[in-house]
């Protein structure tokens, strides 16, 4: 196991961690939770984000046993685990987002290791690197629709479909969850960018922010 | 703006998603040392500029991140077929040749494809292998 | 009333809700409902503008996009001005402000009327060409005279107070045009299940149905029009959207459609709920299906004098009649070559005003229209036209001739009829503008008497376009085209839907082929007959021009501007083959068309751009100490999108330290004490497998087979041409796993390189990439005073045997855990620092807890740069082009030669050019003048006397002035410039004056790397 480098980079007292979008939210302008705004916007921060790479017959077990989650094999699409919690997306043939509650990545990355032996993979920790940001409400269908060109109504866009697609001049990981909840998977550097952005697209809807 | 089917996402996306590289089924000499300034030059320097069937690298690079080959006319810019890296292209200016007189397909010699040229275009055609 | 022009009853107007609105500064009133131009034809507002080229009044000619004439510079306020508004397409509202786009000082008396009446001697067809062409300094004086004479709007001075967006759509079926085809073919296509949208460029859905005389189902057209599109509003699979223009038609079915959203309401889009919404929308849809229902334009005929205000189309008067309830004129002529007009002279009749006669060129006219006009006691002549309009500021008379179409000349029989309006009619053009955005060619077709779209790849284009003009005609060939859209794209059309509805078939008669009326003087001599009426060219124009030798239609075009600019030909192209084929004694088809360029009607800059204005113009990319740059006062520099703190200027008694003073500050500190650089840009990536190692030594030129694990190496990257492409350090994290990082600029192009070289010409190692640029956030400590202050932060072990220059160590920082790497870009002690990015700020700020009593001081990329370049370390991209190869730069320790396997750029640096000695090679500079900065990017001559053009011998690729050397100093590539140490060379400059520089090593500072490995 000495081959590769195990690192938990995430230390146990978390005081003064900031997530990407802390700056965004201390700066402003954060728009007040309404109930009545067309887009409501949260971040869902500090989660833990491993990038999953190999050849999904030798990944697929291991991560059923692991994680409880069979591996999507479907291009562009996402499981979960019965709580919600944990995710798998594809994002290519060879490679795979696994998302779960922040905290649990390192001991994650160590069981996968474990499971998967000598076979070739990698498996890289990227939960400092990126965020995700969701979107919900009557009109995140509409705000989607000014940031990418990606057909997101419902016929081709349904709940369990996640891509990796143009938004507004940057990219995300764009996916569905479940019903009314779009999460957006952003770059830490492009998170501000992508905040203004979407307050910009969905202000005539009206705008929430919940913290 | 093309409307590009990535083999490997299995569907269409926007053109802004990708990015060319340029001629496709290039081959780097197996023994670079041992090749001449000339097969080197080649490999290095020299493109096919047809008119007509040109098979093309592109990369999903906002997606999958992955290479894969296009077949596309440069005079109309339709995409015939998208596939593989690894994969030969099901359709070249030689199988298009082989039904000339349905689609009005010429295969010219000395590499030169002229596929779906119009006939008023086959001085120019004519003048360019000259 | 003012409104002279006014029926007392009809059209869609609404007659309670009057408005008022100035042209030219004078007040008028209209309807709501009216266009612009239909409440400026309803105040007797005869002219609207002046010509391009000759000056001459014009009235409104039409009713629809192909508007030559009223083209008007719309907005109330400076910031809200637009330019090249039809006046036909601006729905009125109360306040709007119009002045003409043409005509100085004013349209009704205007100087350059003057130069017009000299005629076409004075700008005739290739004027520009041949009176500018030689003189080409003197365009910049004729320009700002033609220019503003001729007027083509003009931009607001102000910012846009206005909001625009872009809306990304996808579609099953997208439907271009609400007339009846159109309506027909959506109908079809809704029931299917479809995805639908339907977009017209008009206030209201329903095209020529709005105006028509027909019946459907029983229905007046409009009312039929108002129940189908009350129908497919409730659909939820179908999007509507009227006042809303297709203007581009782009590769694989991907159309713009441009959305007025508030442009009928104000001249700045009033906020909703205090919201603001957006003025115009950019729709950028993918349509798996196209149904172009576009329609047609109906041809003018080119007769003399066929620009005086009260020429019109004829189709136009009889929109403006019955939809806008203005009957532009009192006594009419009507000059045909075909049925469907003759329904202008009914409308006019109906209006309770006089139809002078219907003049129609074929011999004969016993169509059910022409009977129905013969029947209310109408004057028909037959075998004639109009040959000619009289009067200037309005139509006074019709000259009209019996005329031979074949021998194109006139018989004699010549008569003048007093009228105060002349309507023509010489066909429809189909109006195939987007279909030729596709590149594919338009079809000549006799029957139709025009050209109709070629076969575009999941397009069918139906009705009018088409060439299909009877109403029953078009609703079935609209039914038909649907079913066929819907069956190439998998929809199985619903054969329970309702019936198509029910239209009397009416009898018709063929139509002649007429365009350019024959005068009785030859075209050159007779008044002039216009073709394009935008740009003034004349059919007497395009004869010059085929008899100056330009027989291609695009030759044609460019010498007389033909179908240029904003008009695009809508009106004037068909006539202008016409002419062309006449004079060249060839077929229409022959000739061939010009194609149309996007866009269809003119689109303001503020839809193009969208959101993407402002600070959302472009992703600024922020790292993880952001926040802390910008409280401490940092100027920024932009590296990409990434803002990267330039420096930290400090306020010293109230003032602001220079750049050029910070600068100073920054780099003594880090040489005497210790600075902090905020590296997260950097690019990294994790290399994982058994292959890792053996897959850097392709990419790189040195050698990767023996660095063990806790070590770093430095490493180039070339191209296969040998040139090089990025430099960086690489870690060994353990046998198998490696850190690369990249330039910051070369991030993401060094990590698709890999996976290029991995995917496609080496699959079979076993390797993996993965982006870890975002992730890790980096903090140089450097300076003299590095290590004491990491003792007191971090438990890794810093003594020098222990932790040497080009190691790396795990360990925690300020508590959190960290990777540290004893790499330096500064030629000082340095650690760079890596935490996941979260926990970056808590050690950041811990550092100038603890830097505080060392002397911590911040620094920017412009220290970095000097520190840099003084120690003569590259940055690829800014030192190389792309042309330099690792000799180049004097880096053949970098460069394994030796290793076994062809590594990406061996083989060109083997060739005999790479070998060459008197290759740019890479050197330092020192000025002569020690208070010289050269400016970078100046070229390098080794002799300043030779005579211009001089040989340049090199560049400065680099250049800074240094507080550690106290004297400016580059780097530069220069000919063969290693072999030139101590050799003088000059740098001429633009103002005259020549700098010295002594050509020297690049290394300025601590040449044996003392400092950096204490
Ligand atoms: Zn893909």
């Amino acid at each position: 196991m000495s081959e590769i480098r195990e690192f938990d980079c995430r230390p146990n007292d978390q005081t003064g961690a900031e997530s990407p979008l802390a700056w965004s939210l201390q700066r402003g302008p954060v728009p007040d939770a309404d109930t009545q705004a067309g887009v409501t916007l949260r971040e869902s921060a500090f989660m833990g984000h491993l990038i999953l790479r190999g050849g999904a017959i030798v990944l697929d077990e291991a991560v059923r046993e692991v994680l409880g989650i069979n591996l999507p094999a479907r291009p562009n699409t996402l499981t979960l685990d019965s709580t919600g919690e944990r995710s798998i997306q594809w994002l290519s043939p060879d490679e795979w987002l696994i998302v779960v509650p922040g905290g649990e990545e390192f001991a994650l990355e160590k069981a996968l290791r474990h499971a998967l032996g000598q076979a070739h993979f990698s498996l890289v920790n990227v939960s400092g690197g990126q965020t995700v940001i969701t979107l919900s409400g009557p009109k995140a269908r509409e705000t989607l629709k000014k940031s990418t060109p990606y057909d997101v109504h419902p016929s081709a866009f349904p709940v369990g479909k996640g891509v990796t697609t143009i938004f507004a001049k940057t990219s995300v990981t764009l996916r569905q969850p479940k019903a009314d909840c779009w999460e957006l998977i952003v770059r830490r550097s492009f998170a501000d960018y992508l905040y203004r952005w979407l307050l910009d697209a969905a202000a005539e809807f009206g705008v929430s922010v919940e913290r | 703006m093309f409307h590009i089917y990535c083999p490997y996402c299995e569907e269409y996306r926007e053109e802004e998603e990708f990015h060319p590289r340029g001629q496709a089924h290039l081959q780097r000499p197996a023994d670079p040392e041992n090749c001449s300034d000339e097969q080197w030059g080649d490999y290095l320097f020299f493109r096919d500029n047809p008119r007509g069937i040109h098979h093309e690298l592109w990369v999903h690079s906002v997606g999958c991140r992955k290479f894969f080959n296009i077949t596309r006319h440069t005079a109309n810019y339709e995409i015939l077929e998208t596939y593989k890296m690894g994969e030969r292209p099901s359709i070249t200016a030689e199988t298009l040749a082989a039904d000339e007189r349905q689609s009005g397909v010429q295969t010219a010699s000395g590499g030169w494809q002229t596929v779906g040229a119009r006939p008023e275009d086959e001085a120019l055609n004519t003048e360019a292998r000259a | 009333m003012t409104q002279i022009h006014r029926s007392s009853r009809g059209g869609r107007i609404d007659r309670s809700r009057e408005l008022s609105f100035t042209f030219n500064g004078k007040r008028y009133t209209g309807y709501a409902g009216d266009t612009l131009a239909s409440a400026l034809l309803a105040n007797g507002v005869d002219i609207v503008n002046r010509s391009f080229k000759y000056s001459r009044p014009r009235g409104i000619v039409a009713a629809g996009p192909e508007e030559p004439n009223a083209v008007v510079q719309l907005g109330a306020s400076e910031a809200a001005q637009v330019p090249n508004v039809r006046a036909t397409q601006q729905a009125l509202y109360e306040g709007l402000v119009a002045r003409s786009t043409n005509g100085w000082p004013n349209v009704q008396r205007d100087m350059m009327g003057m130069i017009g009446k000299l005629g076409g001697s004075f700008m005739p067809p290739g004027f520009y060409y041949k009176t500018f062409m030689a003189p080409a300094s003197m365009w910049m004086t004729y320009e700002k005279y033609i220019r503003k004479s001729a007027g083509l709007g003009r931009s607001p001075l102000e910012s846009d107070p206005d909001i625009y967006d872009h809306l990304n759509q996808h579609c099953d079926v997208l439907v271009i045009g609400g007339g009846a085809a159109g309506l027909a073919a959506a109908r079809i296509a809704a029931d299917s299940g479809a995805r639908v949208m339907l977009c017209d460029e008009q206030e209201e859905l329903g095209g020529s149905l709005l105006d028509s005389r027909e019946a459907l189902d029983g229905l007046p057209a409009p009312e039929w029009v108002s129940q189908v599109v009350t129908e497919l509003s409730a659909r939820e699979n179908v999007e509507l959207l009227p006042r809303t223009t297709a203007n581009g038609y782009h590769d694989h079915n991907f159309v713009t459609l441009h959305e007025r959203r508030t442009e009928h309401l104000w001249d700045t889009a009033p906020a909703v709920n205090r919201r603001p919404q957006a003025r115009s929308r950019l729709h950028r849809v993918r349509a798996r299906h196209v149904i172009l229902a576009t329609g047609t334009h109906e041809r003018p005929l080119v007769y003399g004098n066929n620009d005086v205000p009260g020429n019109m189309v004829a189709g136009a008067v009889s929109t403006y009649i019955r939809r806008f309830g203005v009957v532009p004129g009192h006594k009419l002529v009507l000059s045909v070559s075909n049925d469907y007009a003759y329904r202008t002279a009914l409308d006019w009749h109906e209006s309770g005003r006089e139809v002078v006669a219907i003049v129609d060129a074929r011999a004969t006219s016993r169509g059910e229209l022409a009977e129905q006009a013969r029947a209310l006691g109408i004057r028909i002549i037959n075998q004639s036209a109009v040959i000619e309009a009289k009067g200037s500021d309005r139509v006074t008379a019709a000259r009209i001739a019996r005329i031979d179409l074949d021998a194109f000349c006139v018989l004699g029989h010549e008569k003048t009829l007093s009228c105060d309006t002349i309507a023509s009619s010489g066909g429809y053009s189909p109006v195939i503008h987007l279909s030729s955005h596709t590149g594919t060619r338009p079809v000549w077709r006799d029957d139709v008497l025009g050209f109709v779209p070629g076969d575009v790849k999941g397009m069918t284009s139906v009705g009018g376009v088409h060439g299909v003009f009877a109403l029953k005609a078009v609703l079935e060939h609209a039914a038909e085209g649907a079913r066929r859209a819907l069956d190439a794209i998998g929809f199985e059309s619903d054969s329970s839907a309702p019936k198509l509805p029910d239209v009397a078939e009416r009898r018709e008669e063929p139509a002649c082929a007429l365009f350019q009326v024959p005068h009785v003087k030859s075209a050159m001599r007779a008044p002039k007959q216009f073709v394009d009426l935008q740009n003034d060219v004349t059919a007497a124009g395009i004869e010059l021009a085929t008899r100056e030798g330009f027989e291609s239609i695009e030759h044609v075009k460019r010498y007389t501007a033909l179908g240029f600019g904003t008009d695009q030909g809508k009106l004037g192209n068909i006539n202008g083959m016409a002419v062309a084929a006449r004079c060249l004694k060839r077929s229409i088809p022959e000739v061939g068309t010009t194609v149309f360029r996007p866009n269809y009607t003119p689109v303001t800059f503020g839809a193009i751009v969208g959101r993407h204005c402002r600070d959302l113009f472009d992703p600024e990319r922020y790292t993880a100490l952001h926040a802390w740059h910008v409280e401490h006062g940092a100027e920024f520099e932009d590296v990409g999108q990434w803002k990267r703190p330039w420096y930290f200027p400090r306020t010293v008694n109230g003032k602001k330290e220079t750049m050029h003073e910070a600068v100073s500050r920054e780099s003594l500190a880090v040489r005497e004490k210790v600075g902090i650089l905020d590296a997260s840009t950097l690019g990294k990536i994790d290399i994982q497998g058994p292959d890792a190692r053996e897959f850097l030594g392709r990419v790189y030129t040195n050698k990767w087979a023996k660095l063990a694990p806790g070590r770093v190496r430095y490493g180039l990257m070339c191209k296969d041409d040998g040139m090089l492409m990025d430099d960086g350090t690489t870690s060994c994290l353990a046998e198998n796993h490696f850190l690369m990082t990249t330039t910051t600029g070369g991030a993401a192009g060094v990590m698709e390189w890999l996976e290029l070289w991995h995917q496609t010409e080496w699959p079979e190692l076993e390797v993996y990439f993965t982006s870890v640029t975002d992730h890790w956030a980096t903090m140089t400590v450097t300076g003299p005073e590095a290590r004491k202050l990491m003792s007191e932060v971090t438990d890794i072990d810093l003594s020098p045997d222990q932790f040497k220059f080009m190691d790396w160590r795990e360990g925690n920082v300020a508590g959190i855990p960290a990777r540290v790497f004893r790499i330096s870009f500064t030629g000082e002690l340095a650690y760079e620092i890596n935490v996941q990015a979260n926990y970056a700020m808590p050690v950041w700020k811990t550092l100038f807890e603890k830097g505080e009593k060392y002397g911590l001081t911040p620094y920017g990329t412009e220290t970095m740069h000097v520190l840099r370049a003084e120690k003569g370390l590259i940055i690829a991209g800014q030192d190389t082009d792309g042309s330099v190869t690792p000799e180049d730069l004097g880096m053949q320790w970098a460069v394994g030669y030796d290793k076994p396997f062809a590594w990406i750029g061996k083989r060109a640096l083997t060739r005999p050019d790479t070998a060459r000695t008197d290759r740019k090679q890479f050197v330092g500079l020192k000025p002569r003048d020690p208070e010289v900065v050269l400016e970078e990017g100046a070229q390098i001559v080794f002799d300043p006397e030779q005579s211009i053009p001089m040989t340049m011998v090199g560049h400065v690729t680099s250049s800074y002035y240094s507080p550690n050397l106290g004297h400016g100093f580059a780097l530069a590539v220069i000919k063969g410039g290693r072999d030139r140490l101590g050799q003088t060379v000059y740098l001429p400059m633009k103002d005259g004056v020549v700098h010295e520089a002594e050509i020297v090593s690049p290394v300025f500072i601590d040449p044996k790397g003392e400092r950096q490995n204490v």
